[in-house]
């Protein structure tokens, strides 16, 4: 390229010349055993103190239903509910769970196999086609799950007037409580007809 | 709720074929195949630079770190260090010398664990020098800098003689950005070694005939022992067509050297650093019209920024020249590309392949001379839509146009007038009051060209099975990214045996199974894939028919396919069997109950020389009118209300292309207001993650979004059920969102001025827009430009090289 100026640089060496004690040496010291309640199985677990609970369930116990966006908090692709809440997975550290009951995806439904009930809200998603490529659909299902719950039990957001009163679940509601949850296909139209189709029944 | 408009029930909607696995989450991508015994992880090592030269790279830590098992550099391929899609030989795998990008790739790791390859990547002490880089459009052009792919110019008739004698004439530019794909589930691929050279790679591609060459080129082996395999992406949109090829490629070349599986998922972060982007341009324009609103005359110089090699900026950039005229006949018009080679990412397709950045080109112009001549826009546009007969820039003859027609209804039906007048009166009222609100409406058009550009591109094939209890298998080149081309399949298939859904089971895409496929792209899955099932199951179904014509001494001309009974007339009088019965007794009877499928688009020819043909089979159609406010303090706004009616012939499934239809909008929408793609000056991508680059989420939906599908308007080419493509088009409509914006901006000098705004349109361009229009500045046309500081720390990503 005519013009460039030619910098001769030593690039990163910095990397290797400040690195810390070696992490991977003392690993044995950084786990840490927790029981946790996953889809009503109890397990008894022993991991790496900086394993997040989404890789727990998708790397240890093959709960692929769970996805992983980004893995930074921004996607809303790895949500589950915690004790009937919901929290990004893949903010959250296994060994923090002690005690907890966790619900992923897989464990929305009542009962296995053919015979399964699905959750109200996975219907509502069949029914409304609330999904395109699926890779956000289980986020979306358990994010609306934790939403309508919060709804119910009167929670605001950051768009309701009254906050004395219990707000309605207006449009604006529905999409700011879901807007975490990020559908690049953008089913949001159907996504949003499925939740709100649970919220009236469940009303 | 979003308020919508009444569902059509033209036909019951049939059920996303994986409906049921993805709301209990048993829909597996390529990351959640279960690992098989010894899996490897791996993790690449990128530039950090943008331009200069590799002077060393010392590996010795990163192989002593811990759990590590390999650590591989081009010297470890066995065959070409090469994965240019067309051929160009200007895309090495790794880098060995000169480095043209960031998050080009030196070395791969191979570990353990995950966390162990990752960490291990850190350790490496790499030796760079650095050159200036060209990060951008202007300055590739001041620097004359070599064109990734040669220029090419399109003309038909004197552009520069009419312009110049037209009445009227007008130049500017208009400047809009690239865009990110982010497909929620990032590139990722398994590779598994087989039996000798043989090897399995599971890739989340668009385009896994590609994937499997260019495993077998790298590794030195014949493309028959490679398979490459997707069932589904979790989201494609083009940045899985060639680029998922640099991660099957890591995986298979790991699996050849340890003999072990190797998986790679790419880091988000890495994944937005390393892969190619929607193209963006800046289009120079000048036209001559007349008083009535009437094009005389165009010519258009089309700059984009092509990235570090030609990977399909080739097809992009012709594409975008293709659709520069978008639904408008210019009577004579000079159209030519420049294609310039930058030190970022390789730009590659995206939902639309170019076609929305020429026609946005297009609706600018129409835009410009509704200002000079005061005219509505919309009369401005059904003054210059094609009219049956008359001539693409390609010279092609248009011979389906119902541009006038759509923007005739879809203004009628959404009330565009009056709401406009309304508009108008309550931005006065604003005005005279001191509030900041300001409301705009526009609406815009688009004709889409169907078909690959490069002829060969425009072939499918297809593999059918039916097993002797009556159930079928079915398995076709075109891949699954959530478009839904897998459920238009199965119900092409279940059409002609006369089965449920129920009965069709649909396979991975595989190309053992259908070799020599073309990428799923161009919107064509569903034209080309469907003819191809429909090809041989209607085979099959030919057999089965004669057989039982003959076995049950029935007429075969009364024999039918229906509610999975077989129907025939017998001199005894009306005989039905059951569809399982039947096939049970031709294949004892030894008959064939498989057959491949095979279709290649009739009519169509392009040559790239000239920038003449026939590229097109047909054009699909459509319509959008939004409606935006803007808070004239802050630049923000809201997308109030959208209609959109959309040309998908007979739909095949009118569910899945209405998702298709408001998906694709709200893509283009995204793409023209909040996503902003932002280097630094060392050409640092500063926006690599969710947090930085911003995509449409629920809260930004229109609060009103009404979508028609235009009724009983066949295709008139004979494409599969006479239905039309429609994965792109309606990316391109969002194009109404910006000349909202515009118009509402425009309101605060009174419509005098065009505001000239670029794209992205954040608040903070809008913003710029209306100080511009408020000082009476004539609009430069160009975008507002963030000069973003090169910091050296990254607080994200693991920096290496
Ligand atoms: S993966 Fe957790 S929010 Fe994206
Ligand atoms: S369905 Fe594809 S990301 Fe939501």
């Amino acid at each position: 390229m005519q013009g460039s100026a030619l910098a001769a640089a030593v690039a990163q060496t910095g990397l290797v010349q400040a690195a810390p004690p070696d992490p991977d040496a003392a690993r044995d010291a950084l786990t840490g055993s927790f029981s946790i309640v996953i889809n009503s199985a109890p397990h008894q677990m022993t991991v790496d103190t900086r394993v997040t609970l989404l890789d727990l369930l998708r790397e240890r116990l093959m709960l692929t239903g769970t996805k992983k966006g980004c893995d930074h908090g921004q996607c809303g692709a790895c949500t589950v509910l915690v004790n009937g809440r919901r929290v990004l997975s893949c903010l959250s550290l296994a060994v923090m769970h002690d005690g907890d009951h966790v619900t992923t995806v897989e464990g929305l439904a009542e009962g296995h196999g053919p015979d399964a009930k699905l959750h109200p809200m996975q219907a509502a998603f069949l029914e409304h086609d609330g999904f395109q490529c699926g890779y956000c659909t289980p986020g979306q299902i358990c994010s609306a799950v934790g939403m309508l719950d919060e709804w119910r039990n009167g929670a605001p957001s950051l768009v309701t007037d009254d906050l004395s009163a219990h707000p309605e679940l207006s449009p604006a509601e529905l999409h700011e409580r879901m807007s975490g949850n990020i559908c690049r296909c953008s089913a949001y139209p159907n996504i949003a007809e499925a939740i709100l189709a649970v919220s009236r029944e469940g009303a | 709720m979003l308020e919508r408009s009444p569902k059509p029930v033209v036909e019951k909607p049939t059920l996303h074929e994986s409906a049921a696995l993805h709301v209990t989450g048993t829909a597996t991508y390529i990351d959640d195949l279960p690992e098989p015994r010894g899996t490897l992880h791996l993790a690449p090592g990128l530039t950090r630079i943008a331009h200069g030269r590799l002077v060393s790279m010392d590996l010795s830590a990163v192989r002593a770190a811990p759990g590590v098992i390999t650590v591989l550099t081009a010297a470890d391929i066995p065959g070409q260090n090469d994965t240019s899609p067309i051929g160009a030989h200007d895309e090495p795998l790794f880098v060995t010398d000169s480095i043209t990008s960031e998050g080009q790739i030196l070395f791969v790791v191979a570990a353990e664990t995950r966390a162990q390859a990752r960490a291990a990547v850190r350790r490496a002490v790499v030796e760079t020098e650095t050159l200036d880089p060209i990060l951008d459009i202007d300055t590739a052009r001041e620097a004359r800098a070599p064109c990734a792919v040669p220029g090419r110019t399109m003309t038909r008739g004197d552009a520069e003689a009419a312009i110049a004698a037209a009445p009227r004439r007008l130049s500017g530019r208009i400047v809009m950005g690239g865009q990110e794909h982010f497909y929620l589930e990032g590139q990722a691929a398994l590779a598994l070694p087989g039996e000798g050279p043989e090897m399995i790679v599971w890739s989340s591609t668009q385009h896994p005939t590609e994937t499997q060459a260019m495993v077998a080129h790298l590794l030195d082996v014949p493309a028959n022992t490679i398979t490459a395999s997707v069932r589904r992406m979790g989201g494609g949109f083009g940045g899985k067509e060639t680029q998922a090829n640099q991660t099957a490629c890591l995986a298979a070349l790991v699996a050849h050297h340890t003999r072990r599986p190797a998986r790679l998922r790419l880091d988000r972060d890495d994944d937005m650093v390393m892969t190619g982007k929607r193209h963006d341009f800046a289009i120079d324009y000048t036209v001559g019209f007349d008083d009535d609103g009437k094009i005389h005359g165009v010519d258009m110089l089309l700059a984009c920024r092509c990235g570090w090699s030609a990977d399909l900026s080739g097809p992009v950039i012709d594409r975008a020249l293709t659709h520069a005229d978008n639904a408008y006949f210019y009577p004579a018009v000079r159209l030519r590309s420049l294609p310039l080679r930058t030190n970022t990412v390789s730009n590659t397709a995206f939902r639309g392949f170019g076609v929305p950045q020429g026609a946005l080109a297009a609706e600018r112009v129409i835009e410009e001379i509704a200002f000079a001549t005061g005219l509505d826009p919309n009369t401005v546009r059904l003054r210059n839509v094609y009219e049956n007969g008359q001539l693409t820039p390609y010279h092609m003859t248009v011979e389906d146009s119902i541009t006038a027609a759509i923007l005739t209804d879809l203004a009628r039906r959404c009330g565009y007038d009056t709401r406009k007048a309304a508009l108008r009166a309550s931005n006065a009222k604003a005005a005279e009051e001191g509030r900041v609100l300001r409301r705009g409406i526009a609406m815009t058009p688009v004709k889409f060209g169907i078909s690959f550009t490069a002829t060969h591109y425009n072939q499918a094939g297809a593999l059918v099975h039916v097993y002797t209890d009556g159930s079928v298998q079915i398995n076709h080149g075109g891949t699954e990214m959530g478009q839904g081309l897998h459920t238009k399949m199965m119900q092409v298939a279940a059409r002609v045996f006369g089965l449920p859904q129920s009965d069709i089971r649909l396979t991975a895409t595989t190309t053992d199974k259908v070799p020599n496929t073309s990428a799923t792209a161009a919107s064509s899955g569903a034209d080309l894939n469907g003819m191809a099932v429909l090809d041989a199951a209607t085979k099959i179904r030919d057999r089965i028919r004669d057989f039982a014509a003959e076995r049950y001494n029935a007429d075969p001309g009364t024999i039918r396919f229906h509610n999975s009974e077989i129907h025939m007339e017998t001199g005894q009088g009306t005989l039905v069997e059951s569809f399982a019965a039947v096939v049970r007794q031709a294949y004892l009877a030894r008959v064939s109950l498989s057959s491949s499928g095979f279709y290649k688009t009739p009519e169509i020819s392009w040559d790239p020389a000239t920038g003449r043909g026939h590229p097109f089979y047909y054009f699909a159609y459509g319509a959008a009118c939004a409606e935006i406010v803007i808070d004239t303090l802050t630049g923000e706004y809201r997308i109030d209300r959208v209609d959109i009616l959309h040309d998908a012939g007979l739909s095949l499934n009118p569910e899945i292309d209405r998702g298709q239809i408001e998906g694709g909008f709200v893509q283009g929408a995204g793409w023209l207001t909040m996503e902003e793609l932002v280097w630094d000056k060392k050409g640092a991508l500063r926006t690599h993650a969710p947090s930085t680059y911003k995509i449409p989420t629920a809260f930004d939906m229109p609060r009103v979004f009404n979508v028609a599908l235009l009724e009983d308007v066949p295709n008139r080419k004979a494409t599969i059920f006479r239905s039309k493509a429609v994965g792109e088009p309606p990316f391109a409509l969002a194009a109404c969102v910006l000349f909202a914006l515009s118009d509402a901006v425009a309101s605060l000098d009174d419509h005098r001025t065009c505001p000239r705004l670029d794209a992205p349109a954040t608040p903070e361009t809008v913003l710029a827009c209306i100080e511009r229009l408020r000082a009476g500045k004539s609009a430069t046309g160009h975008g507002t430009k963030i000069e973003v500081p090169a910091t050296d720390a990254d607080p994200v990503r693991d920096p290496v090289g």
